[in-house]
Parts: structure tokens; C-alpha cells; sequence
């Protein structure tokens, strides 16, 4: 297939991708904030969805003061914020309009409807709940799109690429709450915050829509190096790094058979997967775990660049 | 001057191609009128259709309104159109490849040579050279007006990158989506074969080389040209690559397109760009939208471009009105379609006739198209004629003139109900190394104001099915 196509089909899915993690971390920051202060909120929570989402630095050429108010319009509709939510979609669906014929229908008219819909939304008239409602709305605009394609596709490299995509920017996505988070995840707050940093844990397991799964995962109380574990090292979490990881490898190696050879992106996602598979988490926290976080945003973009040299361009 | 109108003629007997039509409109609650028309809308609306309006920032998408109430044409008409449409192309593809060739008509003083020479639709680059199977224009879309219930006009010849295909298509899936029932009660001769019969022709004007198993693409300016829903509507039906001129690359007079899995040889392109911008390198130096090194690809006998550099000659305001000439000289036959009758405002006589009756004449660019930089007389202000007054006077070759045509009219839904509007029809005719193919119909246009001549999109036209009867 055509470089172009298999590039606009990659980045249409990591931008579905991120307009719905910017919904999840706006939701589960709008929870946290309202809490009292002494259940953990302590008021920079909306500064700490900004740096999540990666927005700080375009965020305060905009608006000096950070509250409900200004994040959420910059995270959601800001036509200066490259990533906003509208214009996460506004570009997924432009890269599908340009390769309109290598998305099915039926994923074809998810982003376009999701994006004729958008159009009519006046960020003014969103009181608190009707952008709770709007954020359920672009979840499942992201779930209806990424079921579209896993039951609509055909089995061959147009579906790789849209996976890649989709996977890349999940691994990207949850290590970013991690980074931004880490410090309440280190053991050691156990002693310093107690179960008042349940919400804070909680936030972040909401983040990736993982607060139930972890129940189930781990039987008891939440637990930071639990977090982590299940956020990085558990293979039966969706999100977590080593399922996308285990995700990329496959499709990887789908596009090698198919084609016939293999190349860099092949390795270098191959290391990131046999380096997290022979890590426990006591790895982690002792080689720090803001440090391990940052190395693998770092390989994971360089990934993202080699994947674009040797496919997509 | 009253109009012909295809349902009820001049008298108001309604025809027969259209009894049936007629009962079903007749006895159709108005309520489902306007409900089918909303869900034509909507499909229209989620399937994508849209078109862009150059000079329109706010709305760079809008739709091509529809008309659910279709146009019937009757097998015989459509018989006699077909062998004319045959006629002409066949004529334009010799009068092509004469004038880049051995120049015959201009030396039998069929076409003065600075009409051709001085052309902007003229390639010299092309002289000399000889495109794959001598095939110039594989893709033509003649528009033609009826006048009267046996007098069809060619109106003007489109040997460029014509469009509209599309909307023929799209147009027929949602009338038979909307109005089963009226399928069932006639026989209409179907029109999807198209992007088959498309696909036979690129693959057979396929250099030598590749005649087996052609590599074939679509090439487009890319997706905010107002054209691209019709390029990608057409190379999902063909199941050909949509590539941007950014995708191909020339290596060694080769065209290649860049893939995933590297470089693959292209051997024939559906160009949906004009010459001006194909190649860099051999034309607009400025154009980003082409592809370094085509054209000398092109030359070299590597790649078969479809329509061929140098068509706009043929399809030209003034050359048009030489085409009973040229399809006398080329074909030996009289031109079964006839052309409007044309001032040639380059010819003395004609300008001063023209001067003295611009209330009453339709006056175009010789380059114009799309509908703009035209004058229509008797819907001219003094001020708007006065203008072109000007400018004729100024530059009298760039212009030629005709009389204003009681185009016929069709019935229309329009906002005060069921109303006569008037239509022309674009037949989109295909010229293959093996025969010439057309798909029964055509993209019936239809201008939606009341009165208004003017049946372009980009001006408030809208767009009806177009039913041939096949029986």
C-alpha cells in the first residue's frame, strides 16, 4: 500500500486514541478536584491533567490562571492546542478523509459523524454535566471507531498500521500519567500520605479505565507499587506497557511475513518487549521509577520514528 | 420564449417516457416528497458527497443539492445521442493527434493555425510525440442541451479532466435506495458498469510494456481540490491507488509510486491535476502538486497519462465552434449532433453583430469554464453589459458569443412544489485501444433558480438522475 495511506491510517488511530485518553484524564481530574482537601485534593489537580496531556507549555501562551475552566477549554476545544480533543478529531478525521477509501464505512462514518457532531458543540454553553456527558460521548466515539475497525477490517497491513497507531499512542499515554504521577506511586508515600492518597491511585487507575480491572487483578486494597505493577508489568491490562508492547510486536511481525522482511522498528520493539518482560517491579522502583518511565516515553517515540522511516515515508 | 419541457413538451401532453413518472408524482402525498428528499440529504451528507466552492471559505464543504425527480430519456433518443457522442470523440481523438502530428486540417483550411498555435489548451512540448495507441482524450464528458423533442446541442466538449461522474452514481444508488417502487414499474438500463468499463479502458492504453498486468492510478491534487470526493469515490470503485503527486517519483524515465513496501512501477495515470501543474520540472516550476520528471516519463514511452498533455486545444470555447468542420474532415460523416450556433467575436462581422445584440446573446470566455466570466444578455444588467462590452472590445479573440437557448426544462421539487427548471446532461464517453464505451445517461444538471440558465455547481446548480429507457 501507499506510504501516504499507511501513514494517515496510523496517525488517524493514534489521534482517536488520544482524544479519548484526554476525556478519561479530564473526567477523572473533574472527580478528584471536587473532593475535599482532606481526601486529596489539594488543588493542583487540573495543572496536573495539563502536564498528563503534555499541554502545559501551549496552555500558558493562552491563559495564566489554571482552574476547571481554562484546562478544560484548552484540553477540549482550544483551537491553538494542536492535541484538543476537537482538534484530535477534527485531524483523525481529515487523515480519513484523505485516505477515505482504505478506512471501511463503517469507520468512515463513526469519525465523520463524531466530527459533524462536534462542529455543532459551543464550548460556552457546557455546564458540568453536559461536558460529562460530552466526555462519555467521545469515549465511546474512540470505542465505536476502534470496534469499527477491529470487526470491520480486513486482516491485512492497512489493519497493522491503524493497530500500531492505536498501540504507540497507548504505551505513550500511560506512561505519561505515570511520569506525572510517579511520585505518589512510590512505596514510601505509604507511610508519608496513608489511605488518603487512595484518590490520588484512584485518578490514575481511572486515567486508563483500569479502577475495577485492578480488583480484580490484585483481590485487595489499592496499593501504589500495585499500580504500577498493573499500569506496566501486567500482561492482562490492556493499557499497561507491556500489553501494548506485546500488541506491537505482533502486528510488527504480521507486517514482516507479509512483506517479507524485517528492520529497525522490528528490533527496537522486540528490546522494549524482552526488556519489560524479565522486569519485576522491585526493578522498577530501584532503579527509580521517574527514570524508568522516562527511558521507555524515549524508546518508545524513537519506535514511533522508525516506524514512520521505514513504513511511512 | 416558452421552453420544451421533457415531461410535458411544448403543449403540455405529458410524453410518454415519462407517463408513469408522472401518475407516481401525481398521486405521491407531498409529505413523502419532502421525506425522501431529506433522506437523500442525509445520505448524501454521511456517505461524504461534498464539493468545494473556490472563493467559499466558510463552507469548503457543501453539498451538490439532489433533485429526487429523475430525467427519462427514451431508448431511441438515447441511440441517436450515443452514435453522435461516438462521432464526436472519435473526431476529437484524430483531430489530437493530427495537430500534434502531421497538421492536415489546419493545411486543408479546416481550423486557421494561429487558433491552434496561439491556443493556451496548446502543448507544443506535444508536437512530434505520439502517446500510447494514439489515444488522446480517454476520458470526455460532452455536455449537451435539448431544445425542442428532436434538437439536441452539444454545448460545449470537455477533453480535460471532466467530472461529475460520480454524482451519476451516487445519484442512482440513492434513487434506488429512496423510490424502489419506481425501479420495479420501469426498465432503466443500469449505470454501475461504469468504473468497469473505466478500468478496460486505462488498462487497454497501457504502454507496450505493461499491456499484461498494468499498474493503474488515480492522481489527485489531493483532498481539498472541490473534485476529491469523485477521485476517491472512483479509485475505491476501480480499486486503483488515490495518489498524490507527492507519492510518485521519477527514477530514469520510470514512474514509481512509494510504498510500504518500497518503490512500485506505475504504468498508467488517471490524472485528475491539469497540465499546467502535472510536472515541475516541465511546466509550472511553481506547482507542488506534480511529479519532478513525469512529463520526460511521459515522452520516453514509460507511463500512459489519461487524459494526454495537450487536450485543452481540443475542447477550447473556439475551437468548439469549428467541430462540424473538423468532424466532417476526420470522419467523412456530418456531425450527428449539432453544435450551438457560434459568433466567432475573432471574426469582424461577427464582433459587430455581437456589440449590437449583447441583451439578447449568451457571451463566454474562450477559456472560461465552470460557469464564471460569462455574460447571459437577457439576465444581464445594462451595467454587467456595458462591462463586457468592454472587455470584448479589448480582447475580441478571447471571447465567442451565442444566442440565448430556450434550454428545456424539467420537472424539479422545488421549495412552491413541483416546477419546471431548466437541465443539460454530461454523457461521459470512454475511449479504449479496443472501442469507444458509454454508460447509458449521464449527470443530468439542473439549474435550480427559477428561470436561470446556469447549471454549475459552483453556482447553485443541483443534480438529477438520468434514466434511459430500455424499453
Amino acid at each position: 500500500m501507499l506510504s501516504r495511506t499507511a501513514d494517515n491510517l496510523y496517525w488517524v488511530a493514534r489521534y482517536v486514541e488520544r482524544a479519548e485518553f484526554l476525556a478519561r484524564i479530564l473526567d477523572a481530574t473533574a472527580r478528584i478536584a471536587t473532593l475535599p482537601a482532606a481526601y486529596g485534593g489539594q488543588g493542583s489537580e487540573w495543572e496536573s491533567a495539563l502536564l498528563t496531556a503534555g499541554a502545559a507549555d501551549g496552555f500558558f501562551r493562552v491563559y495564566q490562571d489554571v482552574n476547571e475552566k481554562t484546562v478544560t477549554d484548552y484540553l477540549v476545544f482550544h483551537p491553538d492546542n494542536p492535541s484538543s480533543i476537537r482538534n484530535c478529531l477534527g485531524i483523525a478525521r481529515n487523515n480519513a478523509r484523505a485516505v477515505r477509501t482504505a478506512v471501511t464505512g463503517e469507520m468512515w462514518e463513526t469519525i465523520n459523524s463524531a466530527w459533524l457532531e462536534l462542529r455543532k458543540i459551543e464550548p460556552a454553553s457546557l455546564g458540568r454535566e453536559e461536558l460529562a456527558r460530552f466526555l462519555d460521548w467521545v469515549k465511546n466515539v474512540s470505542l465505536t471507531f476502534d470496534g469499527s475497525a477491529y470487526r470491520t477490517m480486513l486482516r491485512n497491513d492497512a489493519y497493522w498500521f491503524t493497530r500500531l497507531g492505536a498501540c504507540i499512542e497507548r504505551a505513550d499515554n500511560t506512561a505519561r500519567i505515570l511520569d506525572v504521577k510517579y511520585h505518589v506511586l512510590l512505596p514510601e508515600t505509604e507511610d508519608v500520605g496513608g489511605s488518603l492518597d487512595y484518590f490520588q491511585w484512584a485518578t490514575i487507575l481511572r486515567g486508563v479505565s483500569a479502577l475495577t480491572s485492578y480488583h480484580w487483578v490484585y483481590r485487595q486494597s489499592v496499593k501504589p507499587w500495585l499500580v504500577a505493577d498493573l499500569l506496566i508489568l501486567n500482561r492482562q491490562m490492556p493499557r499497561s506497557l507491556i500489553s501494548s508492547y506485546e500488541t506491537i510486536v505482533r502486528f510488527l511481525d504480521e507486517l514482516g511475513e507479509a512483506y517479507g522482511k524485517v528492520g529497525q522498528p522490528h528490533r527496537i520493539a522486540r528490546n522494549t518487549l524482552n526488556a519489560l518482560d524479565t522486569t519485576v517491579i522491585e526493578d522498577v522502583f530501584q532503579q527509580g521509577l521517574h527514570e524508568f518511565i522516562t527511558d521507555f516515553i524515549a524508546d518508545n517515540n524513537k519506535l514511533g520514528k522508525a516506524i514512520t522511516d521505514h513504513y511511512l515515508t | 420564449m416558452a421552453a420544451f419541457d421533457e415531461m410535458n413538451g411544448i403543449a403540455g401532453d405529458t410524453r410518454d417516457a415519462y407517463r408513469r413518472l408522472k401518475d407516481w408524482l401525481d398521486n405521491a402525498p407531498p409529505d413523502l416528497m419532502s421525506l425522501r428528499r431529506s433522506q437523500a440529504e442525509l445520505f448524501f451528507r454521511r456517505i461524504g458527497i461534498t464539493f468545494a466552492v473556490y472563493g467559499d471559505e466558510q463552507s469548503t464543504e457543501r453539498l451538490i443539492p439532489f433533485d429526487i425527480i429523475p430525467r427519462v430519456l427514451t431508448k431511441p433518443e438515447w441511440t441517436r445521442l450515443e452514435e453522435g457522442l461516438i462521432q464526436r470523440v472519435t473526431a476529437l481523438n484524430a483531430f489530437l493527434k493530427d495537430i500534434y502530428g502531421p497538421r492536415e486540417c489546419i493545411r486543408a483550411g479546416i481550423i486557421p493555425a494561429d487558433l491552434v498555435d496561439n491556443n493556451p489548451g496548446f502543448r507544443p512540448e506535444m508536437v512530434g510525440f505520439r502517446p500510447p495507441h494514439d489515444i488522446y482524450v480517454q476520458i470526455a464528458g460532452i455536455d449537451i442541451v435539448r431544445v425542442d423533442a428532436d434538437t439536441f446541442y452539444v454545448l460545449e466538449d470537455n477533453a480535460r479532466t471532466p467530472s461529475g461522474v460520480s454524482y451519476m452514481l451516487e445519484n442512482r444508488e440513492v434513487m434506488m435506495r429512496l423510490f424502489p417502487e419506481l425501479f420495479r414499474d420501469h426498465r432503466i438500463a443500469p449505470v454501475d458498469n461504469y468504473p468497469d468499463r473505466l478500468l478496460q479502458t486505462l488498462r487497454s492504453v497501457a504502454p507496450p510494456h505493461a499491456m499484461d498486468e498494468p499498474t493503474c492510478v488515480l492522481l489527485t491534487p489531493g483532498q481539498y481540490n472541490s473534485a476529491f470526493y469523485e477521485h476517491s469515490f472512483l479509485a475505491d470503485k476501480l480499486g486503483i491507488e488515490l495518489v498524490e503527486g507527492s507519492d510518485l517519483f521519477v527514477d530514469d524515465e520510470i514512474v514509481y509510486m512509494r510504498t510500504t513496501e518500497g518503490p512500485q512501477r506505475v504504468d498508467v495515470i488517471y490524472r485528475r491535476i491539469d497540465d499546467e501543474y502535472l510536472d515541475p520540472l516541465a511546466f509550472n516550476p511553481e506547482s507542488v502538486l506534480g511529479v519532478a520528471g513525469l512529463f520526460s516519463a511521459y515522452k520516453a514511452g514509460n507511463v500512459t497519462l489519461a487524459n494526454a498533455v495537450g487536450t485543452g486545444v481540443s475542447d477550447d470555447k473556439a475551437v468548439y465552434s469549428y467541430m462540424p468542420e473538423i468532424i466532417r474532415f476526420f470522419t467523412g460523416q456530418d456531425a450527428i449532433l449539432k453544435n450551438v450556433p457560434t459568433y466567432r467575436c475573432r471574426e469582424k462581422d461577427a464582433l459587430a453583430y455581437v456589440l449590437d445584440h449583447l441583451g439578447e446573446l449568451v457571451v463566454k470566455e474562450v477559456n472560461g469554464s465552470g460557469g464564471y466570466g460569462m455574460l447571459v444578455g437577457p439576465h444581464a444588467t445594462s451595467r454587467q453589459i456595458d462591462d463586457f462590452r468592454k472587455r470584448l472590445k479589448h480582447d475580441p479573440d478571447g471571447f465567442i458569443a451565442q444566442p440565448t437557448l430556450a434550454l428545456s426544462t424539467c420537472p424539479t421539487f422545488v421549495a412552491s412544489g413541483v416546477a419546471p427548471r431548466h437541465v443539460d446532461l454530461r454523457p461521459f464517453v470512454l475511449s479504449g485501444s479496443d472501442r469507444v464505451r458509454i454508460v447509458p445517461g449521464g449527470l443530468t444538471r439542473v439549474a435550480l433558480k427559477e428561470g436561470s440558465l446556469v447549471v454549475n455547481s459552483s453556482q447553485g446548480g443541483g443534480t438529477k438522475d438520468t434514466w434511459v429507457l430500455d424499453a
